[in-house]
């Protein structure tokens, strides 16, 4: 314990202050967007909204821009959104991809395992109807086609910033 | 020694004359033989090039030729050309004999040609299924000939999947995926347990097939190029630059040297902030999540330059056939050189905070070792073959816009996962000098980059050295100017059969690190 104690006093802090400018980006319009966000999670969910995440065959850009609404440069945690490791602890799943039929199977128990009600959020263009990979022999022409869909979030990936301006605009609408 | 001679030596090696040999770009050189001399030939070549199987991919020509083509594509650095051994099977009989049983590397792509082509390897060591899962497609229908129909497919005539059984005292298995708990593509892992430590692990992948290989056919090139940005989102840049320059082989047009030189800016800066991705993963892989916080700090920053430069964080929009659409001004190459430079500072800091930890490196060194001779045998390439002391980098072995930077190849050799992660280091390092050389070179009018064209040829490949490894484009054009067949292969898919081999001694809770070590992409493979 001293030990630890003396490594903290000697060492100082060691972590520093998140600068949105450092990593080019404008600060206060994150901020304003995350206080909205936080506005609508505390009115809708009680403060938390959880989400499981489920790629059914997308390139992995639009996983990219999910990891990266979570870093601490975004964080959007602070506003009350998290994503979850299991479908029992999701208010939402949030799918990606054009469904190839290998994940038809999974994307439905995945759907099946969440406790109801659930909403369930589409990201990026394929998800929608198939996208770019419309028609193919092997995809299932979009989220819709599998499972009942409550939003969508356009991009080709959308930018983090898009995600919770679309996420705001949902829950604005009264369709809760 | 030039080319031709090893040409040559194998002819007299196998005692028959090849059908014949010609060079179709300054590059590539067609070897075509008979279908009783392909195996050997295939075998020679590898044996001679030392090289594992690049390529091995079939062309339907049933319509007009009423026979299928199948090509076997070897690289060599010697002599900076791509081998390819091209053999035509009748469309009556539609098998060849095997390679796979004594050239381990061209295993998948057997597979892979028997469900999409219907070719039989006669005495195939593996006649599993690879991309079309047994549960959801039917035996008899394969995708990408020309006569496939998806009305033909007949509903019933399913079966299931059967995993290799590893039984034993104390044996369990441990089952994991499609549906992984981060936020991932999907993929299944089966590991067989004997206490703690693994001692088989069997990977299914496939879980994201789209056929993209088929949506690429009966269009425009011109039409193709975002579908190519969409094969694997974390090499948008690297797969869109394989496929014009594939494009731009086959239409004879010159790229100039500027446009290469701000291609490979963008090449680099993808590498960047992927290879960021993967160190701040390897350290939270072991439960070291500070320096995973500050990478993806990081990585923000270069994805935000991105946008800053382009207007498309993954750089997607960018490359098209012929050039680019976005010119780096003099005020962006200040702002890139001026973020790389503040970059650099932090990422020493980065460096420092790893190797200074000793838990963490107790973690990472010895842990998911993948020898050399697995390595070569398997095939890996890109970077995790250089951690394990093959040093094949496309940008040196064939030179091109890459012929005025200096640049090293990392030198590893123990291929455990803190080698893979000194690779990266190293060469997120270089990266940063092969950006301010090239923004140096970018107003020079000097052109060291031209094919020595000929002309005639609708074929070609299009080879990039992405974060990852080689990404591959061979494309054929028909007459009407549309896409006949276009191959794709990713480092991945070479590199996902390193992951299985290194896992085996390793404990479950190590294989997350060992995973990302190989940071593979789950789209570039399942295609």
């Amino acid at each position: 314990m001293i030990e630890i104690i003396k490594n903290s006093i000697i060492k100082g802090c060691v972590t520093r202050q998140i600068k949105p400018e450092s990593a080019l980006l404008n600060s206060s319009e994150l901020e304003s967007i995350g206080k909205e966000l936080r506005n609508m999670i505390n009115k809708h969910f009680n403060r938390s909204f959880h989400i499981r995440e489920v790629d059914t065959g997308s390139c992995g850009g639009c996983e990219s821009e999910i990891i990266a609404i979570s870093n601490p440069v975004y964080d959007i945690q602070r506003f009350g959104v998290d994503f979850v490791a299991s479908p029992r602890h999701a208010d939402a799943l949030l799918v990606t991809g054009p469904v190839s039929k290998n994940m038809e199977l999974a994307l439905k128990r995945t759907y099946e395992a969440m406790p109801k009600p659930n909403l369930v959020i589409t990201l990026g263009d394929c998800a929608l109807n198939g996208g770019i990979f419309k028609d193919s022999y092997y995809t299932l022409n979009g989220v819709k086609n599998v499972i009942p869909i409550n939003f969508h979030i356009p991009g080709c990936p959308p930018k983090p910033l898009d995600i919770m301006r679309y996420m705001i605009k949902f829950f604005k609408g009264d369709n809760l | 020694m030039a080319y031709n001679q090893i040409i040559k030596d194998i002819e007299k090696e196998m005692k028959i004359n090849f059908l014949s040999s010609e060079p179709a770009f300054n590059d590539e050189v067609y070897v075509k033989v008979r279908r009783e001399d392909f195996k050997n030939t295939c075998l020679l070549f590898h044996k001679k090039l030392k090289a594992p199987v690049m390529m091995l991919f079939a062309v339907d020509e049933t319509q007009n030729k009423g026979m299928f083509k199948l090509y076997c594509v070897f690289e060599s650095v010697q002599f900076k050309k791509w081998f390819f051994i091209v053999t035509e099977i009748p469309e009556n009989n539609p098998e060849y004999e095997s390679l796979s049983s004594e050239m381990y590397s061209a295993s998948l792509f057997e597979r892979e040609i028997k469900e999409m082509f219907g070719l039989e390897p006669n005495l195939s060591p593996d006649s599993r299924r690879l991309n079309l899962h047994d549960e959801v497609w039917p035996e008899g229908s394969y995708p990408l000939r020309k006569s496939f129909d998806i009305k033909d497919i007949k509903e019933s005539l399913k079966k299931e999947y059967v995993f290799r059984k590893t039984e034993g005292e104390g044996v369990f298995e441990v089952p994991v995926g499609p549906v992984h708990a981060g936020i991932i593509g999907p993929g299944h892992f089966r590991f067989s347990v004997a206490g703690e430590p693994i001692i088989n692990l069997e990977i299914r992948l496939v879980f994201t097939h789209r056929g993209v290989e088929k949506l690429f056919e009966n269009k425009l090139p011109e039409e193709c190029l975002k579908l190519s940005e969409c094969v694997s989102g974390d090499s948008v840049f690297a797969h869109s630059w394989a496929f014009c320059s594939a494009v731009e082989k086959i239409k004879v047009i010159k790229v100039a040297p500027k446009t290469n030189y701000q291609r490979a800016i963008f090449l680099e800066l993808e590498r960047i902030y992927n290879h960021l991705t993967g160190i701040g993963g390897i350290a939270v892989d072991v439960g070291f999540s500070f320096p995973h916080a500050y990478a993806s700090i990081m990585k923000e920053t270069v994805l935000s330059l991105n946008d800053k430069l382009t207007g498309s964080r993954y750089l997607k929009g960018i490359n098209i056939i012929g050039g680019i659409s976005k010119e780096l001004s003099g005020n962006d190459t200040a702002l890139l050189l001026e973020t790389l430079k503040s970059l650099k500072k932090d990422f020493e800091s980065l460096k420092k905070m790893l190797y200074a930890n000793f838990t963490f490196m107790d973690r990472v060194e010895t842990t998911g070792i993948l020898n050399k001779v697995i390595a070569q045998d398997v095939g890996i390439t890109g970077m995790a073959a250089r951690a394990s002391g093959i040093n094949r980098d496309l940008r040196k072995d064939f030179g091109a816009c890459y012929n005025k930077i200096e640049f090293n190849l990392p030198e590893q050799t123990k291929g455990d996962v803190l080698a893979r992660l000194n690779v990266r280091i190293s060469e997120i390092e270089q990266s940063i000098l092969i950006i301010q050389q090239c923004v140096l070179l970018l107003n020079s009018a000097d052109s060291s980059f031209n094919y020595e064209l000929l002309l005639g040829n609708k074929f070609g490949l299009g080879y990039v050295e992405g974060w990852r490894g080689p990404v591959l484009y061979w494309l054929k054009i028909n007459e009407a100017g549309l896409i006949d067949r276009c191959k794709i292969v990713d480092a991945s898919f070479h590199n996902w059969q390193g992951l299985s081999y290194c896992a085996p001694g390793n404990i479950v809770p190590d294989f997350p690190v060992c995973n990302k070590s190989f940071d593979l992409s789950y789209s570039g493979n399942d295609l």
